[in-house]
């Protein structure tokens, strides 16, 4: 059952969007986020939707694997929704008891959710048609300028995707664990919250123990194959910004426009 | 002069009790003599706790001796400036695959080792694609590590290594944890740079049947090395090698056995053709 869990789940296909440079991506999908708060209209609305729907479109991905993100934050959706729902103050639609739903709160639950599951959809995208390497890779390079502030960008970099590249293997160790202590009799499945969270611990400690061996290992590993830190270090691949990249980028940039000229006139 | 040589090695580390206070030392090698030429194919076998692995990882830095010293193509270990040229010289694998994948591609990973030592892209591709193709992987070059079986993953571990151009590679119980199929393409692999490539090989395991192909094997147990010689040599002294808690390939020991009952067959039998040759004579 835990091998349902995909994060950052990367859907192979041959498409526009999965040759283009990460940073774009990454610097596309900020910018799309935002650009969903800056209007109030319906017509808004329409623009962002043709935007995300060409993007699909051009993606190659399976439209399912893109709402498949949605599932995580249903129940955060419905709360959202019903909390605007109650919660505006405006005309009254129905009223019984101490609960008023008003035409504007009705309105702000709508373009709530749908907000909402843009904004999932379109991170989705993104994390679709990037490989996690690609993506750490995009923004170490993007981030670069911070190293100025003495962050360490390459190192948080290269965290990031050692932890993607372990997401698999502990799963795998969890999933061996939970068995390991059922076939001992341990119940994880009755019980109330905190009889059933107190059960995670047998899993938790074990779960840690490994990781961290597993950390020892790796720096063993990395350590004899010359790792010595970003200083130095070359790319097999590394990002050049080609003629598609600058194409995306005008492409964005007039989707911008398009959204800001709706949320003024509209 | 050899390619490795150790010399008079003691590596001692400290014992704690549970307070964290220093209970005293204890001596993971001991006085251990070690000359190790180019091309060779070495095995070190032992039983658990007999220090091969400490010891391999005095070959490529890792540890640094307590007494004695470490030798590498004339480096000394211990000196700071030539640490990544010997790191850069003698590749390691080690037991766990899993724990030793970085990257997210099986390409990506062959790429870490050279991508550290600050080759440029186009060499690099070609140094990947020549170690992959070492190792019989060049057609998963694109799969993520997860979906490879275990003896899949220590192939991509060793293109990794492969890929830094070293002059010898220390396997560390690379088939330990490998089912027999898995165990076969290893070793197989091992051989084929050994024969082809003629680098240099330091097999660490306790799987005696893998230590039949060796040039030479060194026996260690707590701390010393107890027997070395040619394979023939060592898995002759069956006797010697039981009293150092380790087995005999089962051929081996077949032969031992009807030797002892009276057959007129040589000691020192390794494969099973010489075993029929043998007995047919006989």
């Amino acid at each position: 059952m835990i091998r349902e869990i995909t994060l950052g789940q990367y859907y192979p296909a041959d498409s526009v969007l999965h040759r283009l440079d990460p940073r774009v991506k990454l610097f596309g999908t900020l910018l799309y986020v935002i650009s969903l708060f800056l209007f109030q209209s319906f017509t808004g609305y329409i623009v962002a939707t043709v935007f995300l729907a060409s993007l699909i479109a051009i993606s190659h991905v399976p439209v399912k694997f893109m709402f498949r993100g949605l599932k995580a934050i249903f129940i955060l959706l419905i709360f959202t929704a019903v909390l605007n729902m109650f919660l505006t103050p405006g005309r009254e639609l129905v009223s019984f008891w101490k609960i008023t739903i008003t035409i504007e709160g009705l309105r702000f639950a709508a373009f709530m959710i749908l907000r909402l599951t843009y904004l999932i959809t379109g991170s989705s995208i993104m994390t679709l048609t990037t490989t996690p390497s690609n993506l750490t890779d995009g923004l170490e390079k993007s981030m670069r300028w911070m190293n100025i502030l003495k962050v360490p960008v390459h190192e948080i970099a290269m965290m990031m995707s050692i932890a993607l590249t372990f997401i698999p293997v502990l799963l795998e160790e969890t999933d061996r664990i939970i068995k390991a202590q059922q076939a001992r009799g341990a119940d994880f499945e009755s019980g109330n919250l905190i009889h059933r969270i107190r059960a995670l611990v047998p899993i938790l400690v074990p779960l840690f123990v490994s990781a961290f061996r597993r950390a020892n290992d790796l720096a063993l590993a990395m350590e004899s194959r010359c790792y010595r830190g970003g200083e130095g270090r070359t790319k097999m691949r590394p990002l050049r910004y080609e003629r598609r990249d600058i194409i995306a980028y005008l492409v964005l940039a007039l989707y911008i426009a398009c959204i800001i000229t709706v949320g003024i006139l509209f | 002069m050899n390619l490795i040589s150790a010399r008079k090695l003691i590596f001692e580390y400290v014992r704690r009790d549970k307070n964290g206070d220093v209970d005293g030392f204890s001596r993971a090698i001991d006085e251990v003599d070690l000359e190790i030429s180019r091309g060779d194919f070495v095995a070190i076998l032992g039983p658990n706790g007999s220090g091969k692995s400490t010891l391999a990882k005095h070959l490529n830095s890792l540890l640094f001796p307590t007494e004695g010293t470490v030798f590498v193509d004339g480096w000394d270990t211990t000196d700071a400036e030539k640490i990544w040229d010997i790191r850069k010289s003698v590749g390691m694998v080690f037991q766990n695959p899993e724990n030793q994948m970085i990257g997210t591609i099986v390409e990506e990973d062959v790429a870490f080792g050279p991508e550290n030592m600050g080759i440029e892209p186009e060499n690099i591709k070609e140094r990947v694609k020549e170690s992959l193709t070492m190792v019989e992987m060049y057609d998963h070059r694109k799969t993520s590590p997860s979906k490879l079986s275990g003896g899949q993953k220590q192939r991509v571990a060793i293109a990794g290594v492969l890929a830094m151009h070293p002059k010898c590679i220390v396997l560390d119980e690379p088939t330990a944890m490998l089912d027999p199929v898995g165990r076969e393409e290893v070793i197989r692999a091992i051989r084929g740079l050994n024969d082809v490539e003629n680098i240099t090989i330091i097999l660490i395991t306790h799987n005696m049947e893998e230590a039949v192909f060796a040039d030479k094997i060194y026996v260690m147990n707590e701390g010393h090395i107890v027997m070395s010689g040619t394979p023939k040599e060592v898995f002759s002294r069956v006797d010697e090698l039981r009293e150092n808690r380790l087995n005999v390939p089962e051929v081996t020991l077949l032969a031992h056995e009807l030797a002892k009952a009276g057959l007129n067959i040589p000691p020192g039998i390794l494969t099973r053709k010489e075993l029929c040759n043998c007995l047919c004579r006989s």
